[in-house]
């Protein structure tokens, strides 16, 4: 058997494939966090005097609030003062098309198989590039005007929309609702904004797409997704960051505003910084994602796939409002090497005949820590509320670790709440079953992975799906053999 | 096409084939058979590669090659396919999706293009054909919940798709009922040829009624103990292993 820990020892992973540095020329703030930068972030910005008010509350709630520590992962202290909190690439104030964007910029982005010029974009997607603090281009926005979708950069619907901005922000995550989502409201930077009228179902995939560039710079990206009426939309977000030694933090909010009849899916292909092989440098995704179905049948489902960062710290929520609505959370969450995740979800039941699904797959490799952690509430109104949950952990190898922490909550007993729970290790048998049919080792852990996960991953729309089975295989790569 | 000679391995401690010679040429069929615990799978284990099992003597050539330098994978691009008497599960892969990823290594390995889905697909209808199984356990996700037969057809089915030189079945028969019985053996028998080779791992002269050895022999404490023909399965039928056995302590 010495041979199975040795045969699971070589983590020796690809390198990460997105770790190179664009050249871009850089404004950015001084480093450190007090009341004059966040200022200097909102006249950048040139933002309403209520915004910047609302920034500088939450700061000042923020300063009093202490950095939650319950997760299951270890970092040392972050030194918020040595932080960038807005870095911008140096182009014209609002670019009116693509030709106005500097071309390094479209360039990045195109190493990373995004296109934002006009004729090589993926039809069918629709893309927000978001670069450091600022929203880069945001593709197909006329397109889907003439139906009355809104998508674009969220500086720009703070210009442009701003009662909608307004009665939206916060209003799923309050600033007061943790650490990190106190800290986002005072600092965010830039993010995605979306609009779905009433009835409007978006004909294409709209997607964020995240890229820290600059050194020492945290990101503090915002998203507001509002779905009216009978409305449906399919959102995804990605993201990347070079590879650097030292960590760097990005604390987002994810806003979800869903209405009667409306339906949001939110897909996650999270591919951030890892770091190395001994754990030095990697990004710390420190992340707040919640929904809210207000109205009723109102259906909220997030996907992620989660294979970077060196901390994970998210729980996308779903807060069941409305009746009879639903909230569906299917995760993929793998750790190589010195990665640390602490994930899961949350599902408060308010509503009556309000359902909930969690389908977790946790995937562990190397030295890494990989905890689900979810909760499922049931309030007292909540008549006929029903919850089920599978968590299922995978190990690979046996020095890392697989945790499971579900906290249930049952205020009213007319509801029901399953909760499964299973623990596998990577079969040597598995794998050598594959390799006398001629598959090679690795080949062989990315089928057993991907079949493994394949209950999440076929929830993701078709084109990301590949992506995300070639991610985890390329994750993993060296984990065994 | 294969010469064993005096094979020895161990796990862990336990020394479970204690010098076997064997050889094995282009066009023949041989039939190994054996008291439980005698060491038949284990001999397949190691032909295969399988990791657990130290080689601590003897040397395996096949096709010209020293076999046991070869990893697995490398070995079945090479021609070598097991039937597992466990087949192994793996939940989430289709047998379909599993047999596309692995023939198209092997036919990379051959030099041969990959197959697109059409022609994969042609492939698969035609071999399904061939051992009667159904498309729908093919879609399933591999052995999960299959019955003790579809794991075996299912094996022969694979084995269709492979079209190897070295086909080792390792009690391919057991658990079958007597038409899936001839349904595997016409689908092994389809595999012969002279340039093809066949090790038929059974308990019972049954299955060699229909897929014909040419030759018959007793592994007993991890030692091939007796050779002989295709009757030296019949005898054991009918008498056992017990005179065998002694005739071995004796030797
Ligand atoms: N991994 C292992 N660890 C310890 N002992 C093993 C291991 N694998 C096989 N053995 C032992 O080696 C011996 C030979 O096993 P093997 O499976 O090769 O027998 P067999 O001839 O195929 O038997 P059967 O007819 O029952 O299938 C048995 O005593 C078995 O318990
Ligand atoms: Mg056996």
């Amino acid at each position: 058997m010495a041979k199975d820990n040795d045969i699971l020892d070589e983590i020796t992973s690809k390198e990460y494939e997105h770790g190179w540095t664009a050249n871009i020329e850089m404004e950015s703030a001084p480093k450190g966090l007090n009341e004059d930068i966040i200022r200097f972030i909102s006249a950048k910005k040139q933002e309403p005097e209520w915004l910047l008010e609302w920034r500088l509350k939450a700061y000042r709630i923020w300063k009093e609030m202490k950095e939650p520590r319950w997760a299951n992962v270890t970092y040392p202290e972050i030194n918020y003062q040595d932080i960038i909190y807005y870095a911008a690439p140096k182009q014209k104030a609002s670019p009116k098309s693509l030709d106005e964007v500097d071309p390094e910029l479209l360039r990045t982005f195109e190493r990373l198989g995004i296109s934002l010029t006009e004729q090589k974009r993926l039809t069918g997607v629709a893309v927000d590039a978001v670069l450091d603090s600022v929203s880069v281009a945001t593709t197909f926005k006329e397109k889907l005007a003439e139906l009355g979708i809104i998508f674009c950069s969220f500086s720009e619907a703070v210009r442009e929309h701003p009662e909608l901005v307004r009665k939206y922000l916060g209003s799923v995550v309050p600033m007061t609702d943790n650490y990190f989502a106190a800290l986002n409201s005072a600092v965010f930077s830039d993010g995605s904004f979306c609009y779905i009228p009433k009835g409007v179902r978006c004909p294409m995939e709209l997607s964020t797409y995240f890229r820290i560039n600059a050194a020492n710079t945290g990101q503090f990206e915002r998203t507001l997704i509002v779905a009216d009426e009978g409305s449906y939309v399919s959102y995804l977000e990605g993201c990347t960051a070079p590879m650097r030694d030292e960590h760097q933090l990005h604390a987002a909010v994810v806003e979800i505003y869903v209405m009667k009849d409306a339906h949001v899916k939110y897909s996650t292909v999270q591919n951030w910084y890892p770091g190395d092989k001994e754990g030095k440098g990697g990004i710390y995704n420190f992340v707040t994602k919640r929904a809210l179905c207000a109205g009723e049948n109102s259906k909220v489902s997030w996907t992620q796939v989660e294979t970077g960062s060196a901390i994970t710290w998210k729980y996308p929520s779903c807060i069941l409002k409305g009746d009879n609505s639903s909230g569906e959370f299917y995760s993929v969450a793998v750790t190589n090497n010195y990665q640390q995740a602490d994930t899961g979800t949350k599902m408060v039941h308010i509503g009556k005949n309000t359902r909930s699904r969690i389908v977790s797959k946790g995937i562990s490799a190397g030295r890494s820590q990989n905890s689900y952690r979810g909760q499922v509430h049931i309030l007292k109104r909540a008549t006929n509320a029903r919850n089920f949950s599978q968590c299922d952990s995978l190990l690979m190898g046996d020095k890392c670790g697989a945790h499971t922490f579900p906290y249930i909550d049952v205020e009213n007993n007319t509801s029901r709440v399953e909760h499964e729970a299973t623990t596998s290790k990577i079969g040597e048998d598995q794998i050598f079953y594959c390799m006398q049919r001629g598959i090679d080792e690795e080949s062989a852990v990315a089928l057993i992975v991907n079949g493994y996960a394949k209950e999440v991953l076929n929830q993701l729309p078709m084109e990301f799906a590949v992506e995300a089975q070639k991610l985890l295989a390329l994750t993993l790569e060296g984990s065994v053999g | 096409m294969l010469t064993i000679r005096n094979l020895y391995a161990r796990v862990g401690d336990k020394e479970i084939l204690k010098g076997i010679d064997l050889e094995v040429k282009a066009g023949e069929v041989h039939a190994i058979m054996g008291p439980n615990g005698s060491g038949k799978s284990t001999l397949a284990a190691v032909l295969a590669g399988r990791e657990d099992f130290e080689v601590t003597d003897g040397s395996v050539e096949y096709l010209g090659k020293n076999l046991l330098e070869m990893e697995p994978d490398e070995r079945a691009r090479e021609g070598i396919f097991l039937a597992f008497q466990y087949p192994v599960e793996i939940p989430g892969v289709s047998t379909i999706n599993f047999m596309k990823t692995a023939v198209n290594q092997v036919r990379i390995h051959r030099g041969q293009e990959p197959l697109d889905a059409v022609s994969f697909l042609q492939l698969m209808k035609e071999k399904m054909k061939l051992v009667d199984i159904d498309q729908a356990l093919l879609s399933r996700s591999l052995n999960e919940g299959f019955s003790g037969g579809e794991k075996k057809r299912n094996e022969i089915f694979q084995m269709a798709m492979l079209e190897p030189r070295l086909a080792i079945l390792d009690e391919t028969d057991s658990g079958l009922d007597i038409d899936a019985l001839k349904i595997v053996a016409n689908g092994v028998n389809k595999l012969r040829s002279k340039d093809n080779a066949i090790i038929v791992v059974t308990h019972y002269q049954r299955l060699l009624n229909y897929i014909v050895p040419d030759f018959v022999h007793v592994l007993y404490k991890g030692r091939i103990v007796k050779s002989g023909g295709k009757e030296l399965a019949l005898e054991l039928e009918s008498k056992g292993y017990d005179w065998i056995k002694s005739e071995a302590e004796v030797a």
